[in-house]
């Protein structure tokens, strides 16, 4: 009965042991001839004892929390009737599942079957039973490290050094998840692509040109087998990728020149934000803007030159990625530009150059590496931005290098194949993890040669 | 060395104190960089200013909505039943409505006046007689809200001059309309509706509540875990690392991390917490998570850069007189760097609360009418209420996508002046 506050009760706990370790301290301290004498302040002897306290049972807890289910079913599958057992494992699993749902008062359409229902009121008495175990031992894991932790404060106890220790370990946690986010990536999008090539053979799914994931619910309907050859989807992301840099390259790089090479500072200081405005704006809204406004614009004017261009087309999603990107290649370009030493400046300025002949001559060539950098990691934004095309791009594979035809993207696919009821053993949903692994790996290489190349170029000048 | 050529070009130079002949094409080729450089940046800020433009002249009808005036009779024997909620409300709404155009007798014609009125009136009815019963058995004169085509033509959305054929309203409906509107009892009255529901699918039941409250819920979540462990890191990261691999290698990660497609952390949110941990489809707590590892690489850049600014002089002071390493920090350094720290996270958070397209994988596009009101209740978020509402076929939720969007920019807008008066009143020049 203790069990759903059973986390409050151990920080209420673990904030009285605090107080009393402080308690304990001052006294040892004024037995021992004063605050001088201790090794460690007061709070240090109350961190501790609180930390004894509610470590070992917040750990334990955890522990439980992740096998409660498990150790639980197991008790009770032992008692369902001997058919129940003689299940394959996944129709065991059916049942249990309904024996759980009964218990926690859902509905099921068998839930007349006596045998399951004794099954259900089992499962909650066990639960409930091994919680009131399980409080009863975390409390106990409680009380008895804090009462010898309590015991132990005496002036020589490096507290300090302890809690400190601890805080420390902390610390390097927090900083690991970063490394755990990475691993969960790499396991999440890995293993369900391996399961997918189990069916699928990496070759087809690489070069094979017909992309038709939907695969038909009976296995003698026509078109049943589905088709993985994910070539079409990597044009139609290039093609679309490739129109956004066309617009990004030019613009984004323009700016960044000319704010730093010609602009004053007035109009810098309002300029540069105001582009930078162009990077806060939410995806979705450009997805919506391609969607309402440009994509109908740009069929129009097809039709008054004659030319028929889909209301889906690949040009209106990278147009708008396009300026989504502006601000990713000027800002980065920028800061490389920056970083020119002004002296070659002065150098080229000083021979007579004039200020486009400086630009083009000395800093455009000693910027270039950091140029391309920028322009790489733009790139992989462009090639892994979702919403404007899922809004604005279409949805079928069509192999063609046409911006006036709907193309689709590996991220459209991934979202149109995992959105929605999904079952995990059907090659449809597995193919979404499979682009999914196939956009990491190519995003992550190229953030890595974009974050080198640009590092490197950094210290040349540094 | 081999040629004697520099010397014969030199020869052909008159001066270098005059200027040489194509001086002033070579000017001309700056002036004209120049302006191209400026096109440019005009440009991108013409792009901004129609978006703009394009947004709010789309979306600020939708804070106005057209209401009809009706006459209600609540008469006795409709609530002859015990029971209030099985009352015929919408019944009520047809009887003041031919009461109010008692020509109007055929099948089709009445069919077409009660579509004058949203359905959503029948509700606000029942929640009328359920707050007060007493008022069964009188007339009571009403605002309800009109249907979305008339909502549509109040606002010059839909053109009356167009062919029937191609009209969403029928001719004798424009004509009742133009008689409602002659008695004063159709009018354009500011949209409460939109800011206290969820979502609908009528148009002009629709509201932004659902959206904003599954926001809060999720950047909560996003930011209680995000802050504090992006902060450890920073603090991990820049003060205590050793110069080693590992160190090296967790640095290589986040500045990878910071760079991975949004809709990766998607996968990992379906694939780990939701299939693996078994945590709730749909819900802030999934989309909390999934967006605080999102916006985990900002907050430890930022916590960084903060934590590197702060002069090596206070450790040194701090140490000096006998504080240990973690209370230098504790006491010294950390509150010197928090509001670099504070402003990292706010734009993170900024980038998380526009975020769309990782919610999409962990299920956060299913159609939700009710109010989240705890973080394991399926809820929306405004971003994706957009999408939902973009994706519409009806004219009436493009001018609600427009005007959700015109919030969820208000909201970032809010966010980054924080930001920016933080950085502003809290910088410290050293």
């Amino acid at each position: 009965m203790i069990y759903p506050s059973i986390i409050p009760c151990i920080l209420v706990l673990a904030a009285g042991v605090y107080l009393l370790g402080l308690r304990r301290a001052e006294k040892v301290a004024a037995l021992s001839g004063g605050l001088r004498e201790m090794h460690s302040l007061p709070t240090h002897y109350g961190v501790f004892a609180a930390l004894c306290c509610a470590l070992p049972a917040l750990f334990l807890l955890a522990i439980w929390m992740v096998s409660e289910e498990k150790i639980v079913t197991h008790m009770i599958s032992g008692n369902l009737p001997a058919e129940y057992l003689k299940l394959p494992a996944n129709k065991l699993s059916l049942v249990i599942n309904e024996v759980k749902n009964i218990a926690f008062g859902g509905f099921t359409a068998t839930s007349g079957n006596p045998a399951i229902e004794q099954a259900a009121a089992a499962y909650v008495a066990h639960l409930h039973a091994t919680r009131n175990i399980v409080s009863i031992v975390v409390l106990f894991c409680c009380i008895v490290p804090a009462w010898f932790s309590l015991r132990s404060i005496t002036k020589d106890l490096r507290a300090r050094n302890l809690v400190e220790g601890a805080a420390r370990i902390l610390l390097i946690g927090c900083a690991g998840v970063a490394i755990l986010t990475t691993i969960g990536i790499v396991f999440s999008v890995l293993f369900e692509s391996l399961r997918f090539f189990q069916s699928v053979p990496l070759a087809d799914f690489l070069f094979g040109l017909k992309w038709s994931p939907q695969i038909a619910m009976r296995a003698d309907q026509a078109g049943s087998s589905g088709a993985f050859g994910a070539v079409p989807v990597f044009i139609g992301t290039f093609l679309i990728a490739a129109i956004a840099m066309m617009v990004a390259i030019p613009i984004g790089l323009l700016s960044a020149i000319y704010l730093s090479e010609y602009a004053g500072a007035s109009f810098r200081n309002w300029a540069k934000p105001t582009l930078e405005i162009l990077a806060g704006i939410p995806t979705v809204v450009y997805g919506f803007f391609a969607a309402l406004t440009v994509a109908p614009l740009i069929r129009d004017i097809g039709t008054v030159l004659g030319l028929t261009v889909s209301s889906e087309s690949a040009l209106a999603a990278g147009l708008i990625m396009g300026i989504m990107i502006i601000p990713f290649v000027s800002s980065l370009s920028d800061d490389v530009i920056h970083a020119v030493p002004q002296s070659m400046r002065d150098g080229s300025l000083a021979l007579g150059a004039t200020r486009f002949e400086t630009i083009s001559n000395v800093i455009i060539p000693a910027a270039l590496p950091g140029i391309v950098g920028s322009i790489l990691l733009a790139v992989s934004r462009a090639v892994g931005e979702t919403m404007i095309v899922v809004m604005a791009a279409g949805l079928s594979a069509n192999l063609s290098f046409n911006p006036l035809t709907a193309v689709t993207t590996v991220t459209v696919q991934i979202v149109t194949l995992l959105v929605g009821d999904q079952e995990f053993d059907s090659p449809k949903t597995l193919a979404a993890f499979a682009l999914g692994l196939l956009l990491f790996v190519f995003t992550l290489v190229l953030n890595f040669i974009a974050l080198r190349v640009v590092r490197r170029y950094r210290e040349h000048y540094e | 060395m081999n040629s004697p050529e520099p010397v014969n070009t030199m020869t052909t130079r008159p001066s270098l104190l005059e200027p040489g002949k194509n001086l002033k094409k070579r000017y001309r080729t700056d002036l004209w960089f120049q302006r191209i450089g400026i096109t440019a940046i005009f440009l991108s800020l013409a792009f901004i200013a129609l978006l703009f433009f394009q947004i709010i002249s789309e979306g600020y009808t939708a804070f106005i909505q057209t209401n009809i005036l009706l006459e209600v009779e609540f008469s006795e024997q409709a609530f002859a039943k015990e029971n209030l909620a099985t009352a015929d409300y919408p019944g009520l709404i047809k009887k003041s409505l031919t009461d109010t155009f008692p020509e109007v007798k055929s099948r089709n014609g009445k069919k077409l006046l009660f579509s004058l009125v949203s359905s959503g009136a029948a509700y606000k009815l029942q929640e009328m007689v359920e707050a007060n019963p007493k008022i069964i058995g009188t007339r009571q004169k009403m605002w309800v809200a009109a249907a979305s085509d008339v909502d549509m033509l109040m606002k010059n959305k839909i053109d009356r001059k167009a062919p029937e054929e191609n009209r969403r309203l029928m001719d004798n409906q424009l004509a009742w309309l133009d008689i409602l509107k002659s008695q004063g009892r159709l009018e354009k009255q500011f949209n409460q509706t939109f800011f206290t529901t969820g979502d609908s699918r009528e148009p002009e039941l629709a509201g932004i509540l659902g959206g904003v409250k599954g926001t809060a819920l999720t950047l909560f979540i996003t930011l209680t875990l995000a802050f504090p462990i992006g902060v450890a890191a920073a603090i991990y990261l820049e003060e205590f690392a050793p110069q080693n691999h590992w160190t090296d290698l967790i640095e290589v990660n986040i500045n990878n991390l910071a760079a991975v497609p949004s809709i990766i952390f998607g996968l990992l949110g379906l694939a780990i917490f939701i299939n693996f941990f078994g945590l709730p489809r749909s819900t802030p707590i999934v989309g909390g998570l999934v967006l605080a590892l999102m916006a985990l690489p900002t907050i430890i850049i930022a916590g960084r850069a903060s934590l590197k600014s702060v002069p090596p002089s206070i450790r040194e002071a701090a140490l000096g007189i006998g504080a240990s390493k973690m209370q230098t920090i504790t006491h010294h350094v950390l509150p010197l760097a928090m509001p670099g720290m504070l402003t990292g996270a706010i734009i993170g958070m900024a980038h998380a609360l526009g975020e769309t397209a990782p919610l999409l994988m962990i299920g956060m596009v299913a159609f939700i009418v009710d109010i989240p009101g705890a973080i394991t209740d399926p809820a929306a978020v405004l971003p994706v209420q957009i999408y939902l509402w973009a994706d519409s076929p009806e004219r009436g939720f493009t001018e609600k996508t427009s005007a959700a969007i015109i919030i969820l920019l208000a909201f970032l807008m809010t966010m980054n002046s924080l930001a920016i008066y933080l950085r502003k009143k809290f910088e410290i020049k050293w």
